[in-house]
Order: C-alpha cells, then sequence, then structure tokens
C-alpha cells in the first residue's frame, strides 16, 4: 500500500536478529496502585505484536511508558540492544515511535491535513508548507479508503466518530516510522474500514515495520497478529507467537490469568490487585 | 442536556448503520453535516463559495462579519447623531485612538489563543512608555535606543511572567494579576523617581511623530498600492500554486473580489488620510501610526498563521494533552507567546506616550488591559483558547475607539462609555455563543 511506501526505507531491526524494542521489568505505579508489574516484553520488527487483556488490564499503561507519555516507575527499555530513556513523547518520537491512542489525541480547532502533520510539519523558506502537506494527507486517506470527508481542510471538531478515528489512523501510519503502536484502532469504525486498516497494519509489518496493536476484538487479532501478549491485572502473563495460542486459551488468560495449557503462568499474583 | 443525549444516540444509531458491509460509503451521519465544513475558499465556483459561505454562517462559522457588522451599525449611528464623525478629521483622530487599543488587543491574541490571559498587559505598557521617555528625555538617547530599551524589557516582563506559569505551574490568570500590581508600582517608582513631577515629557522629534506624525501624501499612496499589489501578488501566486499541484483553490472571481475590497478600503484610508484636516495650517497625510499597527499585524498574522509557533499555540490551545504527545513542547511555547505578549505591549505603551507627547503616573493600565482583552474578545478571539487572530483585534480595537470617539462627541460622560463598551462587550459573546450552538462539534 502506498501509504507506506511514503515512508523512506525503515531498515530491518539492529543488532544481529535482536528486537527492535525489548522491555525488561517495566513497572509503573501510580501512587498505590500498580499499573504494571514487571512486563517482559520483546517487540521485534517486521511483526505485528497484539497486546491483549481485560479492562484496566495495564494495555494503555503499557504503550503509554513506551510512547513517552510518562517515564517508567522500574525496568528498562531497550531499542535495537541499546538501553534508552523514553520520558518524552519527543524522545519516543526521535526513535521512530509513532503511536495512535486510543483518546486519538486529536485538536478540534485545527484541520484534518493540520492534525495529520501535527509536530511534524512540512517546511519551506520556514514557513509551513500547506500545499505539500495536503497533498501528503489526501493521498494518505486515499489510500486508507477515507471517502467520506469531504474537504482535508475539514476542522477534525466537525467530523464524525469514525471519520476522526480514521484521521488518528492515518497519522500514525504516515510517519517514518520504526514502531507503530494502536492503541484500538478499529473501534469506530465500520466493516469495511475496519478490513482496510487491518490489511494495513499487516502491511506495516511486512515492510519490516515493527507493530503494536492493543484490541479487544479477537477476531481481528487473530487475523493480524504475528505475536499475542496477555496482561493480565498489569502483569504480562503470556506472550509468544500467535500460533501457540487458540481462542480458548486466550480468553481464559485474559479473563484469569492462567490457562489449563501451562500451568506455572507467572510469578504469584497475589500482591497484585489492581 | 436532553437535546444532547438525544443528539448522541442518534449518532450511533448513525454509525451501527455502517456496520452493514457495503454500505460505509454511504456513511451519512444525518445530524453531522458533512457538507458544511468545506471551507468556502475551498470551492470550485463563485456560486459555490456563497452557498458555501452562507452555510459556514448559518452553522456558527461567522468569522468576522458580526463584528464588521456590528461596526458599520455603530458608525452609521454616530453619524446620524453627529455629521462631524464621518469628517476627516475625526476619523483620522479615531484611527490613532484606535491604535493602542489594537496594539494591546494584539498583545492579548498570543496568550488567549493558548487559553491564558494577560491581566498586566496595560501597565506593561506604561513602563514600556516610562523606560522609552527615561532613555530619550533624561538621558538624551537617539530615539531608537530608548524605544528598544523599552520594549525590550517589556518583552522581558513578559517573558518572566511566561516562565512562572511554566516552571511552577501557576495560573496565568494570578501571576498576571500580580503583575498588574506590580507593574504599576514599578511605573509609580519610575516616574516619581524621575523627578519631574509625576510626568515625564516625550521631546524627541521621531517619537513624538510616531503618533502624531503624518506620512507625505504621495508617500501613503505608494505605500498603499505597494501593500495592495503584495497581497494581491501573494494571494494569486499561492491560488495558482495550488491549482499547479491540483489541489482546489478559491474561484479566481472571489479572490479577485478580496483583492479589490482590500484595494477599495486602501484608496478610501489614503483619500480620507490625505483630506486637509488642518484648521489654520494644513495637516495632511497617512499617520505613520497606521503603518506601524499595519505592519505589526502582518508580522504577526504571519508568525501565527504560517509557522509552526503559531501552529503549536492553536494546538495547545485547544488539546495541550495531544500537543505534547504530539513532541510539541508546552513550556517552551507558551514562555515565548508570553514574550510576545509584552514586546506587543511595550509598542503600544510607547504609540501610547507618543500620542500624549508624555507619560505619567496617572496611566490607567487598568482600564487599558479591559479594552485589551475586549477587543480581541469582540473581534471573535475565544477566552477558552484555540482560537483567534491578530486581524480580530483590529476590528474589535475599531469598535472600542468608535464607541470611545463617539460617545465623546456626542458630550456623553465616560459613565456612558464604559456602559455602552460593556454591552458591546456581552452583545459580541452573545452573538458568538448563540451561533456556536448551530455549530456541529462532530462527537
Amino acid at each position: 500500500m502506498s501509504v507506506v511506501a511514503e515512508g523512506r526505507a525503515t531498515g530491518g531491526s539492529g543488532g544481529a536478529g535482536g528486537p527492535l524494542l525489548a522491555l525488561r521489568g517495566i513497572s509503573k505505579h501510580f501512587g498505590a496502585v500498580r499499573a504494571l508489574n514487571h512486563v517482559d516484553l520483546d517487540v521485534p520488527a517486521g511483526q505485528v505484536t497484539a497486546l491483549v487483556g481485560d479492562n484496566g488490564a495495564g494495555k494503555s499503561v503499557l504503550i503509554k511508558t513506551v510512547s513517552g507519555i510518562w517515564p517508567p516507575t522500574g525496568g528498562e527499555i531497550r531499542w535495537d540492544g541499546n538501553r534508552v530513556d523514553i520520558g518524552t513523547p519527543k524522545a519516543a518520537d526521535h526513535l521512530g515511535i509513532a503511536t495512535m491512542y486510543q483518546d486519538l489525541a486529536l485538536c478540534d480547532n485545527l484541520d484534518i491535513v493540520q492534525n495529520m502533520f501535527l509536530g511534524h510539519e512540512a517546511l519551506s523558506h520556514r514557513l509551513l508548507d500547506e500545499t505539500r502537506m495536503e497533498i501528503t494527507a489526501k493521498q494518505t486517506l486515499a489510500d486508507l479508503s477515507v471517502t467520506t470527508v469531504q474537504s482535508v481542510r475539514q476542522l477534525v471538531g466537525s467530523l464524525s466518530g469514525g471519520q476522526r478515528q480514521s484521521v488518528a489512523v492515518a497519522r500514525a501510519v504516515m510517519r517514518d516510522a520504526r514502531l507503530v503502536i494502536m492503541d484500538e484502532p478499529t473501534a469506530a469504525l465500520g466493516v469495511t474500514q475496519t478490513a482496510l486498516v487491518l490489511e494495513l497494519i499487516k502491511t506495516l509489518g511486512a515492510r519490516g515495520i515493527a507493530v503494536i496493536v492493543i484490541s479487544h476484538n479477537l477476531n481481528d487479532v487473530f487475523e493480524v497478529a504475528d505475536r499475542l501478549a496477555v496482561l493480565y491485572l498489569g502483569r504480562l502473563v503470556s506472550s509468544g507467537p500467535v500460533a501457540e495460542y487458540d481462542r480458548q486459551r486466550t480468553v481464559e488468560l485474559i479473563t484469569t490469568g492462567r490457562s489449563a495449557d501451562d500451568p506455572p503462568a507467572g510469578p504469584a499474583t497475589t500482591d497484585t490487585e489492581a | 442536556m436532553a437535546l444532547d443525549e438525544e443528539r448522541g444516540s442518534a449518532d450511533e444509531a448513525g454509525r451501527r448503520q455502517t456496520d452493514i458491509p457495503g454500505m460505509v460509503s454511504a456513511e451519512v451521519d444525518s445530524d453531522t453535516p458533512v457538507d458544511l465544513d468545506v471551507p468556502p475558499e475551498l470551492t470550485g465556483s463563485l456560486g459555490e463559495y456563497a452557498r458555501s459561505l452562507g452555510k459556514k454562517i448559518r452553522s456558527g462559522e461567522s468569522g468576522v462579519l458580526p463584528v464588521l457588522g456590528g461596526l458599520i451599525l455603530l458608525v452609521i449611528v454616530f453619524q446620524v447623531q453627529d455629521s462631524v464623525f464621518l469628517s476627516s478629521g475625526n476619523l483620522v483622530n479615531l484611527l490613532v485612538q484606535g491604535s493602542v487599543f489594537v496594539l494591546l488587543g494584539m498583545a492579548e491574541i498570543w496568550v488567549l489563543v493558548l487559553g491564558e490571559i494577560d491581566l498586566s498587559v496595560g501597565f506593561v505598557a506604561g513602563v514600556g512608555a516610562t523606560i522609552t521617555a527615561i532613555l530619550s528625555t533624561t538621558h538624551g538617547l537617539p530615539w531608537w535606543v530608548a524605544i528598544l530599551g523599552g520594549v525590550a524589557t517589556t518583552a522581558a516582563v513578559g517573558a518572566l511572567w511566561g516562565a512562572l506559569v511554566v516552571i511552577f505551574r501557576l495560573p496565568s490568570f494570578v501571576v498576571t494579576l500580580a503583575g498588574l500590581l506590580g507593574m504599576e508600582g514599578v511605573l509609580l517608582y519610575l516616574v516619581n523617581g524621575n523627578g519631574t513631577g509625576g510626568t515625564i515629557r516625550i521631546t524627541d522629534p521621531v517619537l513624538n511623530d510616531l503618533a502624531n506624525g503624518n506620512m507625505s501624501t504621495t508617500a501613503g499612496w505608494i505605500v498603499m498600492i505597494a501593500s495592495v499589489a503584495l497581497v494581491g501578488a501573494v494571494t494569486f501566486l499561492r491560488d495558482r500554486h495550488r491549482r499547479i499541484n491540483g489541489l482546489v483553490a478559491p474561484p479566481i472571481a472571489v479572490s479577485v473580489l478580496k483583492v479589490v475590497a482590500m484595494a477599495a478600503a486602501g484608496v478610501g484610508l489614503v483619500l480620507v488620510c490625505n483630506t486637509n484636516r488642518g484648521a489654520l495650517i494644513p495637516v495632511q497625510g497617512v499617520p505613520y501610526v497606521v503603518l506601524i499597527v499595519v505592519g505589526i499585524m502582518a508580522v504577526w498574522t504571519l508568525l501565527l498563521g504560517r509557522t509552526r509557533f503559531g501552529r503549536y499555540l492553536y494546538a495547545i490551545g485547544n488539546n495541550a494533552e495531544a500537543a505534547r504527545r504530539a513532541g510539541i513542547s508546552l513550556g517552551w511555547n507558551k514562555l515565548w507567546a508570553f514574550t510576545l505578549t509584552g514586546l506587543t505591549a511595550g509598542i503600544a505603551g510607547v504609540v501610547y506616550a507618543s500620542r500624549l507627547g508624555s507619560i505619567s503616573s496617572n496611566i490607567d493600565g487598568g482600564t487599558l488591559v479591559l479594552y485589551a482583552v475586549a477587543s480581541a474578545v469582540i473581534g471573535g478571539a475565544s477566552l477558552f483558547g484555540g482560537r483567534g487572530k491578530m486581524v480580530y483585534a483590529l476590528l474589535g480595537g475599531l469598535v472600542i475607539a468608535t464607541i470611545y470617539n463617539g460617545m465623546g462627541l456626542l458630550g456623553l460622560a465616560a459613565a456612558y462609555q464604559y456602559m455602552v463598551t460593556a454591552l458591546v462587550l456581552l452583545a459580541a459573546v452573545t452573538i458568538d455563543s448563540l451561533a456556536r450552538r448551530g455549530r456541529t462539534t462532530g462527537d
């Protein structure tokens, strides 16, 4: 899909086949609440990692930690095998992490083009190059088959929920990113557009980009994911290639944090009530 | 509330409908009429443009039209009451009076766009004027050194407010309220410390001419024609650039109409200003202060509308967290906005002192700041952030100057001026609020 082709060659994962992103013992506490507890997770380049879990399991907290919304309370993040600090969104951006947040993080008073390029505006002679940005934005939206938008110069505040989500997805995939993170990318989309976004996620993976997808929809998860990671009350209870999971086992892991197939599901859970 | 909920459920119904395969391209949420939101400037023809503009106005995006209409109404009322109002002498006087309001209003726009406010601009302007006066009159320094000193000081004061807001996360309302009191103190200290009895006169001819001097009649024409030609050229080149790249540009007729309207306004302005308005000796020409105001407005408009910095201010003003997640530095951008507010206030102060020929400890910085905020809000800026343009301050400032001037002509006391200004301010925000109720806000 040419959306992705727009980006420059993104290269393979660095460090001789190691994961692009590796989380080691990541914790995040909000006061007494332990939202994440010693999470270890590998996110390899060129694969789609689906992050699943029940409400409050810590999925969004985890991706916000990786996106630099807040620094983790403990643990370390490795990027290309090197330890990095992702304390700010800017730091995440410099590494090549593009995130679509569940709340979309759009500015209602700006139009579609302005939102899609927010923080990455094209310039010519130090002034905004509106023409170039508009062309790219139109192309990206066309590739995503976003046909319901009349003009890319509409204010985002005037869009419907599905249109807003399309804009947020387009913004994340348009960038020249090495890791694309999407938090519930299809929640507000219709059937056809959901299929397109899932197709796009697969394409991103096929092009060597690492993708993390959060979804409640297991149909979507099993359609796109190469790897699965299950969070339960802030702990990563299971992760691995998607072939190791079936629907039954996944649901068990999501709802109880353990599965009949693998009795020792991880460290004791008694100290972590959400 | 009940209406809103009903709307929400209707929206959801609209979306559920799209879950039927093959229905997506037909996704039409009955109550989010998307076609209303095509910006008129991106329609194909003149007729479409007019229709789109009409829809835009009805849906609450009326832009500057209400304030323009209000201004014209005020002018008609005052002219009917007193035929001197539209005389050349009075109109020029009005422009000069209004220049301080407009400059202070533009100062306020920088922070209003962020959703912040600066209550100190009146006395900050006074301090800037005082420092300029002291440097020029007391120390005999060249006029430009004096202005630079005054304006640099006010910019630094603005930066200080910004730093307090950013570093300690204090509300700008409180920081600048303290600033209002503190700067009044600094002003009194400086003026009284000068030992000239509570007033410092402006003696430098250039400084005096800023507000009181006029361009030659020929220079007025040349500057006006050059400005219109520049705007026209930029407009048409930009439209052409868009068309070449396959994007929709405003219809040529619309661009022509806009440039013609601007040229007409320019010709009118120069004609009025070039008419002899002196009683004994001939006085004519466009006041320099008009050029100063228009020049600053042009530069600030470019900075706010066509640079990353300006774009970030709008983003922060609407959704600071979204801006932060986009990698935008909230702190630095806020700091610069407050600095520009201080800088613009300093320029306003210099113009103020130039007009009066002096700066005194009696300057009513409290009223000035209220006029500044009123100018911006009457023009159409939002106190909640995310919305505002420099031209709003121009229009709002002219409205206030018109009331101020017109009621003065009618011999009405200040009491009435304040009351009428209050009513206009209320009317402006009410019209805006009513109009916005019809605005589609998505969900």
